[in-house]
């Protein structure tokens, strides 16, 4: 009975670490109208972020190749784990910082062109990050990366982190609820119906664009850093676009764009049929045919029903 | 010469072409490896470039359906000719003749293929008004749809057609050229050629260009639009599947993600050639290809796709509009 609900906790840990994504893509798409196909290279860059500034110096004795460990995990205040919210921050920071030049080259360009620009970005990060063994231990991968609050000790640990997971989301639900509710939101709204109308009301559009994507990629950022220390371990081969673009969209598409409450129930959904098909009987659980159904949730989501389950208002 | 003047105006790009012109005299097997790929690319490009140009949206399934032409085409040479292992190869090549024969069937399969995806799925999006970011979402879903169909009918491992060890052509300054790298680029430049005739000669080719110029006016000059979209992506598809097949041939490799792997060079190839630009996409890929190949004599060849990546960042700094600029639009 155990075994069965650890397996669930261990889902809804999942499941809430995408969710965190998928209200970053919604800024970004449900939002705003920005096509990025590249949520793998903001995911990537908030895992490591975490990842290397959390970690110990290296030890040549774990056959550790990289050069820099933060440590930032031996920051505590009165016992309670303050490096926690300090790295999460510091992950949405990175990606923001990329997220921001890479905006002002092609947001004011076509709007296809965003996607191709965070396409490559997404293929050219894993590659640096395979290659690069000073910098993150290349492809055999960062292990034993410190868990927030890992003392208190009540037998699972996957309770603590599902509580950590629970109120991150909460946060950055309750941040993206109120950035879209504010003025701020409303233009970027008013940007995907109908983007002449917002430049002759005098909005500086392409302002607008670049902010609602480094506060989207941000978003992405703090989830990227939710893995990390949840699954303990991070190597190039996490970030291969099924995992880490593709199940995103599909989770937003499904849910609903442009409501944060669609896009998080959305993730559930999806990361549930992805978790539970696998144990259907015969060829039905090839993961492959997961991708298919991926894919075609993709198409008819867009073809049928644009809106998702649970329409924006 | 007006052209070249367009070419040079730009300070940075004169640098930049100065800068590839030194590399190639220093390593010049590199450049001739270049252009070999590069013409590869420009087949992908230039089926690209034309449902770009004429569909106005980026057509992510363009790699997958390549990935798709290699492995249909792999499936149509066991299933017709079993004993294909045993036979006879090409000349001085490393592939069998019967590959020549299942070529051009694998190629109108894929381009029928396409045709029914848009009439399955591009079709109703046109009648909804959709603006061209949704339309390239829907293409990726069925990107990752196809992948995971290919996965799932030929599994995630590297196949090859049956091939026979050849030795590489050794010609002077260390140029070494593999045959079949050398018949793949002339494939290339003879189809690249055909369909420059179709477009530029024929009575369709001058429907093409007016449907892409403008549907509306074309709608009332008496071209039946509809039919002049499913024949761009019939031909947009058999670009690709010609493609697919010659990249696959040249790897000795088929693997599911070589598809994905290549849409950025190709996206590359369109943009720095100008959207919708034929010549311009066929130029844009053999210097894409010349770049990237060049970039190899230098920094670490795993590298290579993060070349594309910056050589694609550069022109849309620089030139997003292509390096001919809006005067080089030709649809």
């Amino acid at each position: 009975m155990d075994s069965i609900l650890y397996f669930f906790i261990g889902f809804l840990i999942m499941s809430g670490i995408y969710s965190v994504f998928t209200v970053g893509l919604n800024i970004h798409w449900g939002q705003t109208g920005l096509f990025n196909i590249g949520i793998a290279s903001f995911f990537l860059l908030g895992a490591y972020t975490a990842a290397i500034f959390s970690s110990p110096s290296p030890s040549l004795a774990k056959y550790e190749e990289y050069l820099w460990g933060g440590n930032l995990s031996q920051l505590t205040f009165f016992g309670i784990d303050i490096w926690f919210p300090i790295i999460l921050l510091l992950s949405a920071f990175i990606c923001v910082l990329v997220a921001i030049p890479l905006s002002m080259i092609t947001i004011r360009l076509k709007e296809d062109y965003l996607a191709l620009v965070t396409l490559g970005l997404a293929e050219t990060l894993r590659i640096v990050f395979v290659n690069e063994t000073w910098l993150a231990n290349g492809t055999r991968g960062m292990y034993s990366i410190p868990r927030p609050f890992d003392y208190i000790n009540i037998g699972n640990y996957d309770y603590i982190y599902f509580v950590v997971v629970a109120v991150t989301l909460l946060l950055v639900y309750l941040i993206a609820q109120r950035a879209t509710n504010s003025p701020w939101g409303r233009v970027l709204r008013g940007i995907k119906d109908n983007e002449n109308t917002m430049i002759s009301s005098g909005k500086n559009v392409l302002k607008f664009k670049v902010e609602a994507f480094a506060f989207g990629a941000g978003i992405m950022g703090v989830g990227g850093a939710l893995f990390t220390h949840g699954k303990r371990f991070v190597d190039p081969i996490t970030f291969e676009p099924m995992l880490a673009t593709f199940i995103i969209w599909s989770m937003l598409m499904v849910g609903g764009s442009g409501n944060n409450k669609g896009a998080i129930f959305g993730s559930f959904l999806m990361w549930g049929i992805w978790t539970f098909t696998q144990f259907l009987p015969g060829f039905l659980s090839d993961a492959n045919l997961r991708f298919v159904f991926v894919g075609l949730i993709i198409v008819i989501f867009q073809l049928y029903k644009p809106q998702g389950i649970i329409p924006a208002k | 010469m007006k052209k070249l003047y367009i070419l040079l105006d730009n300070k940075i790009l004169f640098l930049i072409i100065i800068a590839i012109c030194l590399a190639s005299l220093l390593k010049p097997w590199l450049l001739i490896n270049g252009i070999l790929i590069g013409s590869l690319y420009s087949l992908g490009a230039i089926g690209l470039s034309l449902i770009y140009g004429n569909l106005k949206f980026a057509n992510m399934a363009h790699g997958d359906f390549m990935t798709l032409s290699a492995y249909v085409a792999l499936t149509l040479m066991m299933f017709l000719f079993p004993n294909s292992e045993n036979s006879a190869s090409v000349g001085p090549f490393t592939f069998k003749y019967e590959l020549l024969l299942v070529i051009p069937l694998a190629v109108i399969i894929i381009g029928l293929m396409a045709t029914v995806f848009d009439k399955l799925i591009f079709k109703k999006l046109r009648t909804l008004n959709a603006t061209s970011a949704a339309i390239a979402l829907c293409s990726l879903g069925l990107a990752v749809g196809l992948r995971g169909l290919i996965q799932f009918i030929w599994g995630t491992d590297s196949r090859s057609f049956p091939r026979e060890s050849k030795l590489f052509w050794d010609l002077p300054f260390r140029i070494k050229i593999p045959p079949d790298m050398f018949f793949c680029a002339v494939v290339a430049v003879i189809i690249a050629t055909i369909f420059y005739l179709v477009l530029f000669k024929t009575t369709l080719g001058k429907a093409i260009r007016a449907t892409s110029d403008n549907p509306d006016l074309a709608r009332i000059t008496g071209i039946n639009t509809d039919r002049i979209i499913l024949y761009i992506w019939f031909i947009g598809g058999i670009l690709a599947a010609t493609a697919g097949i010659l990249i696959s041939v040249q790897q000795a490799l088929i693997t599911p993600v070589m598809g994905w792997k290549i849409l950025i060079p190709l996206f590359a190839s369109v943009i720095v050639g100008g959207i919708g630009n034929p010549i311009g996409a066929l130029m844009g890929g053999i210097l894409i290809g010349i770049t990237g190949e060049l970039a190899t004599g230098w920094i670490n060849p795993s590298y290579k796709p993060a070349v594309y990546f910056f050589v694609l960042l550069i022109v849309l700094l620089l030139r997003p509009n292509g390096i001919l600029g809006n005067k080089g639009r030709q649809f």
